[in-house]
């Protein structure tokens, strides 16, 4: 019974300076959900685009259904049975869902037909679209059943789902993996790419765990636990984190009140009466799905965007509400925003060059205008030494880093000022787990030193592990804030999903 | 079965070695090509090429000549390199220079008949004013109105050639120059010392090679150096830094007009000594080839102006003893370009011819 719909056999794909994937084997059952596990940089990526035609491999083939795949391109892929929903969504944002559906068929079809076949499919998977809305209004979790319905209007036998729950709610995953089983049941297959464990063990039949580019096992998760898979995964134990409340202080190191910011723009979110505090020593989590005002907070808090309706920011009783973001880290603040490439780094730049980036009342980057090359070099060193980057040197460019490493830079440049208050997004965003790990744990070293951290995060487990009091940002409202260890999952998963009562 | 049409693959690790040989291949490569051109013409190769590249430069008074040309455009293209490396495209430098030219120039005729050391430093800086001023106008308008500095700066170098025009043949002419739309001589103090008895080459190149070593320092060694490639790669970084990068898009157009109205002044203070219509055979424009050649590096910036000046002398030599149009000077220095973007490129990335499966 057990028949295999792909069989990968010894896939081999170099870019310059990585093996993305080495001699990669292994077997897709029919009517399976197979999970792709792995860290960042293990290769997934890079297999799945090879299998859905977007690169070509070096080396090995693929066979599908018993006959080598031979496709060069996306709309070949579609055309075999094979469909993918991207992490990111590859939908146009001031188009309706009609639109959308249209445009990602490969065949002209007409509206009459699309509706009665929408209907079928919506009715049969409960995945209900409203056609006429344009993407712009809907939540995430619409967006993704757009992408969902959007694959299932060419009935494919496989379809690959990329991270899929990293930007639902709780109650979105729950009604996603309902949608999948019932997929599954009538014969179609999923490939599964994750990195969140629970999600293999409750929703996987089969799993395929990848590091550095080699498959390391393929089984069954039937006898796996959240910990074996943890252990094939990283290639090592990691300890759990500890947060600790004892160190915090009663001081108020930073106050909010009341911060309200309208935009004129429609792809932003306004703000609405924003009030929270830290104390000294403490960590403060903003939960909320993406796109529900962190980053116009974020830009606030920075400085970035200095021009705030009305309300004040206070830090240690200054109103740093007109400071730029060179004021804020003259009083030793410091900020990681979302965005490595471009906006915390720039990428044409080297890793010392990078340092400069955000210079620190301590840090004697430069005398009267001109650089002090050496400390600036000394510094790059010591964060690429303590943090762990992995690097050829602190010449090497930003953009030769993987994803993680380069955060892991740019966190340690901000830590290693020793801030009094830092102000982070996102931390371990596409991140691999060996370095979330130590990203996580420098975070809660900080804190034990008086340092307070903002902390605005999607991933509702990393902000659990890290906070100490958190709260929960939902159009551009932020809520009451609760003690994290005492936190009920189920009400936070209602205040995500804009459900306050 | 191979493919027709290679793929572009990036390099792992661009050559060291070869990025400094690129300039040098690229000349080589010019040097083909234009000895295939001059045969195809029914000229020598070696002959036409011995005319155009090395009887230029065979002579101590070519040579001065030479450097009397990459002057003015090595100065004009480190000035831009302050605006290209903060990805403003301030294409006026050639208004900018004439701005310089009648400032400068200015003080020079107002002082026509004072003979003071005074005088020269005066008019340097009157030239410096004058293009720093001309610059803040695209400067100005781009950060109150975002209007595009590109159009703003071109359409400004008509402006001034238009005011220099109304000036020589208007308020400024010359009152015993016979009518001719020329102004009064600057008095002897107020030209630019010649290094050389009997060459023309003049203290202008010293005031050059200052100032360019003044931009390199200031590129590699300041904070603001940083600041201008910070926003030039990436203006969200240079917010998130904290960058003010309205003042340094000020400051980036004031540095380029003051270079470039330098060069003009120079231009005027040293071989012409007076102010008329075509001071300039559109220096601030080929300075911007310069820059790119040189590839915004100050260093690579005076070969390249040396290169882009002998295109100059080449040209009118070739008119002169082979009778063909001075024009084969722009194809050169077309030629010179094509070849350099095209090793250039060929150093960061690969061609392949994948086998089709």
């Amino acid at each position: 019974m057990n028949e295999s719909l792909i069989e990968f056999n010894n896939i081999t794909k170099k870019f310059p300076r990585v093996i993305a994937n080495n001699k990669v084997s292994f077997n897709i059952n029919k009517s399976s959900v197979h999970a792709l596990l792995g860290e960042n940089g293990a290769g997934k990526s890079t297999l799945v685009k090879v299998l859905y035609g977007l690169l070509d491999s070096d080396e090995g083939h693929i066979n599908f259904n018993n006959e080598i795949l031979n496709i060069t391109s996306p709309s070949d892929a579609r055309k075999k049975g094979i469909g993918m929903v991207f992490q990111h969504f590859s939908l146009f944002e001031s188009l309706t869902v009609r639109d959308n559906l249209i445009l990602g068929i490969d065949e002209n079809i007409s509206y009459s037909e699309l509706r009665q076949q929408l209907e079928d499919i919506s009715s049969k998977y409960n995945l209900p679209l409203d056609l006429e809305a344009p993407i712009t209004s809907l939540s995430a979790g619409e967006k993704q059943r757009v992408e969902i319905v959007r694959i299932l209007l060419q009935d494919p036998q496989l379809l690959i789902m990329d991270e899929p729950t990293s930007v639902l709610t709780p109650q979105e995953v729950q009604t996603l993996f309902k949608t999948l089983n019932a997929l599954v049941k009538e014969g179609r297959t999923i490939l599964y790419i994750t990195h969140k464990l629970e999600e293999v063990i409750t929703l996987c039949n089969e799993v395929t765990i990848m590091r550095n580019g080699e498959v390391i096992d393929s089984c069954s998760t039937e006898n796996q636990t959240a910990k074996s898979l943890a252990t094939k995964m990283l290639g090592e134990r990691l300890d759990e984190l500890q947060t600790d409340y004892t160190h915090i202080n009663d001081f108020i190191n930073f106050k909010a009140s009341k911060i309200s910011c309208s935009f004129a723009d429609p792809f932003f979110t306004d703000l609405k009466n924003i009030s929270f505090e830290v104390k000294e020593g403490e960590i403060f989590g903003i939960a909320g799905v993406a796109g529900n005002g962190q980053s116009e907070l974020m830009d606030i808090l920075i400085g970035e965007n200095c021009t705030i309706d009305s309300g004040e920011i206070i830090f240690k009783k200054t109103n740093i509400e007109s400071f730029n973001p060179q004021k804020r880290r003259d009083l030793s603040i410091a900020f990681v925003p979302e965005n490595r490439l471009g906006h915390s780094a720039v990428p044409e730049l080297t890793l010392s060059e990078n340092i400069l980036l955000s210079q620190f009342p301590n840090n004697n980057f430069s005398n009267h205008g001109i650089l002090n090359n050496n400390f600036i070099e000394d510094y790059a060193k010591e964060v690429i030494n303590n943090f762990n980057v992995v690097t050829p040197g602190s010449d090497a460019k930003a953009s030769s880093l993987s994803g993680g490493n380069l955060q892991k830079f740019v966190i340690g440049r901000e830590i290693s000022s020793n801030p009094k208050l830092l102000i982070i997004s996102h931390p371990t965003w596409g991140i691999d787990a060996g370095a979330e790990y130590s990203i996580r744990q420098s975070l809660i070293n900080l804190a034990k030193n008086g340092t307070s951290i903002i902390v605005l995060s999607q991933d509702v487990d990393e902000l659990i592990e890290i906070t100490h009091r958190m709260a929960v940002i939902y159009d551009g409202s932020l809520s009451e804030s609760f003690i994290t260890k005492e936190i009920d999952i189920t009400k936070l998963g209602l205040l995500m999903g804009g459900k306050n009562d | 079965m191979t493919n027709l049409f290679p793929s572009i693959v990036s390099r792992p690790q661009s050559s060291n070695i070869m990025n400094i040989l690129v300039p040098i291949i690229a000349i080589i490569l010019t040097l083909i090509t234009g000895a295939i051109i001059f045969s195809l013409m029914g000229f020598n190769a070696f002959f036409a090429l011995h005319i155009f590249f090395i009887s230029p430069i065979s002579s101590a008074y070519g040579i001065s000549e030479l450097l009397v040309k990459a002057t003015p455009l090595a100065l004009i293209a480190v000035g831009l390199a302050f605006c290209f490396k903060n990805n403003i495209y301030n294409i006026g430098a050639e208004g900018q220079l004439t701005m310089g030219a009648i400032f400068g120039g200015g003080i020079g005729i107002y002082f026509h008949d004072t003979n003071s050391f005074w005088l020269l430093p005066l008019m340097i800086i009157g030239g410096a004013i004058g293009g720093a001023v001309w610059a803040m106008i695209p400067a100005l308008l781009k950060n109150k109105f975002n209007t595009n500095e590109i159009l703003t700066s071109l359409m400004l170098v008509y402006v001034a050639l238009l005011i220099l025009d109304y000036l020589v043949v208007g308020p400024w002419r010359d009152p015993e120059g016979y009518s001719f739309p020329k102004t009064r001589p600057f008095s002897d103090s107020g030209r630019m010392p010649l290094l050389f008895e009997g060459l023309r080459i003049h203290i202008g190149l010293i005031i050059t090679l200052i100032l360019v070593f003044i931009s390199w320092f200031v590129f590699a060694k300041t904070i603001f150096g940083f600041q201008l490639k910070v926003s030039g790669f990436s203006p969200i970084a240079a917010r998130y830094a904290g960058f003010n990068q309205k003042i340094l898009i000020y400051i980036a157009f004031g540095i380029c007009g003051a270079f470039a109205g330098i060069a003009g002044l120079a231009e005027v203070s040293g071989p012409i000594g007076l102010l008329y219509r075509d001071i300039s055979p559109n220096y601030g424009f080929t300075a911007i080839i310069v820059a790119f050649l040189g590839r915004l590096h100050p260093l690579g910036i005076i070969f390249a102006s040396l290169i882009i000046a002998l295109t100059y002398l080449g040209a009118e030599d070739a008119q002169l003893f082979m009778q063909i149009p001075a024009a084969v000077g722009f194809l050169f220095q077309g030629l010179v370009l094509f070849y350099l973007l095209g090793a250039d490129f060929l150093v960061k990335y690969k061609l392949e011819f994948k086998k089709s499966k």
